[in-house]
C-alpha cells in the first residue's frame, strides 16, 4: 500500500489553516468536478481530493495523520505503525456525505471502514451501493449494427472476514442499434452491491465513437469530405463513395461547389428519424508541375475568362 | 464471469417515471426534485404533481444536479446556470469536433 501525501493532494503546506485547507479544497473540486470539468483524469482527481479534504478538515484525523510525521513521500510504500493512533477518537465520515467506499487503501488502513461502508457489523447502517460510470468505446459501423461488448468493473465488496476487496467482473452488454455519441445507458443495479440490506447502485455507460479516419458523427448525421478533381466537379460525375455500412454510388451534379452540402437521406445512423450522410465536397486542384499541366492551365485563364473576384469591384486593367 | 447478456434503457428513451420513482433512482428526496422543476432545471410533463412525468434526461440532470449540490453546495439558481453552461460547451465542443478538420 502506497503512502498517501494528502498536504501534498490538496496543494496546500502541512502548518495550513482549517480555512486554508476549504479554499483550496473548494477551489480543487470547482477544477476536477466530473460534472464540470474537462481534464482527463477528473474524476480520479476529484475522489482523491474528496479523500484528502475528509481527512485534513476534520480536526481529530488531521491530528492522527500528522503523527505519522512528515517523512513520508507520495508513493512510499506504508504500513501503519502499531498503536498509531492511540488517543484519538474518530466520529466517522466526515461532513461531506462522501460515499466512504470510494476511498483509498490507504485511508481505510489509518481510519478503518467508516460508518456506513458496509460490513463490519454496523446492520444499523444502510448505504445505497456506489453508482458506476464507464465509457464504451463503440465504431460507427455498431451504431448502424448494434453491437455487443463485454465492459470489466472493479468495484468494492466487503468479505465474510468483513475486509474491503475490490472485485472485477465483466458484463457483457448488448449496445443497441441506433445510439448515438454520448448516449447514456442505465444498467439498474449494476453499480456497487449496497449495505445494511440497501439496494445496489446503478451502472452508467456513455457511449463514445471511436475516431474514425474518414467519418465525422454528429448526432445521427454522418459527414464525410469528399475530394473532386475541379472536372468533376464542374462537369458532374457519378463516384463510389465509403458509407459506414459499405459504398454507394453518388451522382454529383455540374457546377458542384466547394461550399455545398451534398445529403444522402437516411444513410446516417438508423433511428427515429435516421439520421442523414452529409458529404461536403473538396476541390482539389492537380499540381501544375510538368510542362503539360502548365499548359492546360493557361489555356484554361486565356479561353474560360474566369473572374472569381468580380464582387470585389475592383476595375482591373482589361 | 457472467455470460447473460444485459441490455439497459437508453436515458433519453426512458420515459414516463414518476415523481417518487425518479427520487428512488437518484437516491435523493422529493422535495429536491421539486425544487429542481420550480426553478426550471428540469420539465416533467404534466399538471399536478401527481402527474408528472419524467424523462431519462431528466433524470441525468437531475442527478448532475445533486452532485453539484453535494460536492460544490452550489443552490439551485446557480446550479440551473452551471447546468445551462456545461450544456452550452458540450454542445460547441461537439460541433467543433465536426468542423474541425473541415
Amino acid at each position: 500500500m502506497d503512502f498517501r501525501d494528502y498536504y501534498k493532494i490538496m496543494g496546500v503546506e502541512r502548518n495550513a489553516t482549517q480555512d486554508d485547507i476549504k479554499r483550496a479544497y473548494r477551489k480543487l473540486a470547482r477544477k476536477y468536478h466530473p460534472d464540470v470539468s474537462k481534464e482527463k483524469d477528473a474524476e480520479a482527481r476529484f475522489k482523491e481530493v474528496g479523500e484528502a479534504y475528509a481527512v485534513l478538515q476534520d480536526p481529530e484525523k488531521r491530528a492522527a495523520y500528522d503523527q505519522l510525521g512528515s517523512n513520508w513521500q507520495a508513493g512510499q510504500e506504508f504500513r501503519p505503525p502499531p498503536n498509531w493512533d492511540a488517543g484519538f477518537e474518530h466520529r466517522g465520515a466526515g461532513a461531506e456525505q462522501v460515499d466512504p467506499a470510494a476511498y483509498s487503501e490507504f485511508f481505510d488502513s489509518l481510519f478503518g471502514r467508516q460508518p456506513g461502508a458496509g460490513g463490519g457489523g454496523r446492520q444499523n447502517f444502510r448505504f445505497r451501493g456506489e453508482d458506476h460510470h464507464a465509457k464504451v468505446l463503440i465504431a460507427i459501423t455498431d451504431a448502424y449494427t448494434g453491437a455487443k461488448r463485454g465492459i470489466s468493473l472493479r468495484s468494492p465488496v466487503v468479505d465474510s472476514d468483513g475486509h474491503l476487496r475490490m472485485k472485477d467482473r465483466v458484463l457483457n452488454i448488448q449496445i443497441p442499434k441506433g445510439v448515438k455519441q454520448g448516449q447514456k445507458i442505465r444498467l439498474a443495479g449494476q453499480g456497487s452491491p449496497g449495505s445494511g440490506g440497501a439496494e445496489a447502485g446503478d451502472l452508467y455507460l456513455e457511449i463514445e465513437f471511436e475516431p474514425h479516419p474518414l467519418f465525422k458523427v454528429h448526432e445521427r448525421d454522418v459527414y464525410l469530405e469528399l475530394p473532386l478533381t475541379t472536372w468533376e466537379a464542374a462537369l458532374g460525375a457519378k463516384i463510389r463513395i465509403p458509407v459506414p455500412t459499405g459504398s454507394v454510388e453518388m451522382r454529383i451534379q455540374p457546377n458542384t461547389s466547394a461550399d455545398s452540402k451534398l445529403r444522402l437521406k437516411g444513410k446516417g445512423i438508423p433511428g427515429e428519424p435516421a439520421g442523414d450522410m452529409i458529404v461536403t465536397p473538396r476541390i482539389v486542384l492537380p499540381q501544375a508541375d510538368t510542362d503539360k499541366a502548365r499548359e492546360l492551365y493557361r489555356q484554361m485563364g486565356e479561353q474560360l475568362k474566369f473572374n472569381p473576384r468580380s464582387h470585389f469591384g475592383i476595375i482591373t486593367d482589361e | 464471469m457472467n455470460d447473460t447478456m444485459l441490455t439497459g434503457s437508453l436515458l433519453d428513451e426512458m420515459e414516463n417515471m414518476t415523481l417518487d420513482e425518479l427520487a428512488g433512482i437518484c437516491s435523493c428526496k422529493t422535495e429536491w426534485i421539486i425544487e429542481l422543476v420550480n426553478e426550471g432545471i428540469i420539465e416533467p410533463r404534466g399538471q399536478s404533481q401527481t402527474e408528472w412525468r419524467f424523462t431519462g434526461n431528466c433524470l441525468l440532470r437531475t442527478r448532475t444536479a445533486y452532485r453539484l449540490y453535494q460536492d460544490l453546495q452550489i443552490n439551485v439558481a446557480g446550479i440551473a446556470l452551471v447546468i445551462d453552461l456545461v450544456v452550452e460547451v458540450n454542445a460547441l465542443q461537439a460541433r467543433l469536433r465536426v468542423f474541425e478538420t473541415q
